[in-house]
This record gives structure tokens, sequence and C-alpha cells, in this order.
């Protein structure tokens, strides 16, 4: 029972922290390229314009339930299996939504990155 | 992908993984927290070691922002995962902990994943046309908006 809850937790942390990683992305890409826009405009308008940004706001608030699932998920589960099993599926699972919904040509080289990173991430826990 | 790019995944990497380390190391001190007492949680922020793990990550995180304005997630993410490495040549030099076989091998396999994705290119272009060498060239206004 504790080890659905453990995995429960993972499957939390691995959707909340890739909802997250969208959203800041989408946001990003909405403010601009940062290095020109803080040479045209200056840092303030680089910080306020990022602030502002509603995807910006609403990815942050993802990570912070991410956060606060692995907080719970150490609770319930050793951390080497917690920590880099939703690390290592977390790649895997950005590499989709980024396909999906950022529209990001993801080639075979980005898979096998994605993969190859996974399988890593896994191996250093073990 | 121009030098001063590759200075920000940089960042993102050293940063990331130092600020991680720095946390560690001041963690240590405050010992085991217990969720009774979670007060002291916030006292830790006065250890140096833990304000200034804090402060990288703060870094982290405004480079990872700057290299997500002009990058794919799916090229920042596996092109900056070289801190897991960094971090596990820190806690075998610098925390004194034991990086076994298996670590090695998890190692190697992140550095052949960062080698596949940065010889592609960085940004996916909408409607995608194919022009791997000039990347640089385009001004972001011709970027399509999402």
């Amino acid at each position: 029972m504790k080890q659905l809850y453990t995995w429960g937790a993972v499957a939390a942390i691995v959707l909340a922290s890739t909802i997250g990683d969208v959203l800041l992305s989408r946001a990003m890409k909405q403010v601009g390229d940062v290095g020109e826009l803080w040479r045209t405009h200056g840092l303030l308008a680089v910080v306020g314009r990022t602030l502002h940004n509603v995807n910006f706001v609403l990815g942050i608030l993802a990570m912070t339930v991410a956060f606060y699932s692995l907080l719970i998920g150490l609770s319930w589960g050793d951390v080497s299996l917690v920590a880099p099993a939703s690390a290592s599926l977390t790649f895997v699972a950005t590499a989709v939504a980024a396909k999906i919904f950022l529209h990001e040509r993801v080639d075979p080289h980005r898979w096998m990155a994605a993969l190859l990173v996974a399988g890593g991430v896994a191996l250093l826990a073990a | 992908m121009t030098f001063r790019k590759y200075l920000v995944l940089a960042a993102v990497t050293v940063f990331g993984a130092t600020g991680d380390s720095l946390l560690s190391r001041g963690m240590k001190d405050a010992g085991n927290i217990s969720l009774h007492q979670l007060p002291d949680l916030i006292l830790t922020i006065l250890n140096p070691w833990v304000l200034a793990g804090i402060l990288f990550l703060l870094g982290f995180f405004a480079a990872y922002m700057i290299a997500l304005s002009w990058a794919d997630l799916t090229y920042v993410l596996p092109a900056t995962s070289l801190g897991y490495v960094l971090l596990a040549l820190i806690a075998k030099f610098l925390l004194h902990e034991q990086v076994t076989a298996t670590r090695w091998l998890g190692i190697i396999l992140i550095s052949v994943g960062v080698g596949f994705v940065t010889r592609g290119p960085a940004l996916t272009h909408h409607p995608p046309v194919r022009q791997p060498e000039d990347y640089d060239a385009e001004p972001v206004s011709t970027r399509a908006e999402l």
C-alpha cells in the first residue's frame, strides 16, 4: 500500500513538473529573446514582462505543486527511488508534452537524447 | 547558437549543480528535520552554505528562463543534464560520497544523450524549414507566436 502511495507521488511530481516546464517554456517564448530585449528595453522591462505573463505565473504554481509532491513522496518512499524515478520519467514526459503542446520538432536525435538521459539518471540512483 | 548562448547553458548546468551541492552540505549541518519542527526550517536559511545554495539556485532559474526564451524545451533539458554529471563529481571529490560503477555508467549515458541533442538545431521554426546552419541569423520577430 505504501508502495502504491510512493508511485502515486512520483506520478504527481512527473505530471506537475512537466506541466510547469511546458508553461514556463511557452511563457519565455512569448516574452521573446531575453538577450535582445535586455539590450533594447533594459533589464526591468524583461523582469516586468516575465512576471506579468500568465503562463509564467501558472508555471511557477505547477512547479510549487511538484515541489510539495516531492516532499510528500519523500516522506513515504526512499529518496534514492523517488528523486531519480521522477527526474528520469519527467525527461520522457516532457519530450512528449513539448511535441504535443509546444509543437516542437522532436526528431529521432532528441528522442534518443531524452531516453539516454532518462536511463542515465535512473542508473545514477541504482 | 552563439558562444554567448553556450555560456548561458553552461550557467544553467554549473549554477544548478553547485546550488544543490551547497544545499546538501548546509542541510547536513542542520541535521534531520522532522515535520514537527518546521519553524526550524526557516532558521536554516541563516546557515551560510544554505544561503549560498539558494543564491546559486536563483541564478540557475534566471539562466534557465533566459535559455528557454531562445531554445526549445526538448533542447534545453537534455543539454543541461550534464549538471547530473557535475553533481556526481562534486559528490565524489568534495563531499566524499561513494560513486559506484553503475553511477559511472549512468554518467556516460547522460553524456552521450547530451551529445545527441546538442548536434541538432536549438529551436523549432513554425512552419519548420530546414536551415541548420543559420539559426542565429534570424530575428526574433519572424518567429511564430505561440
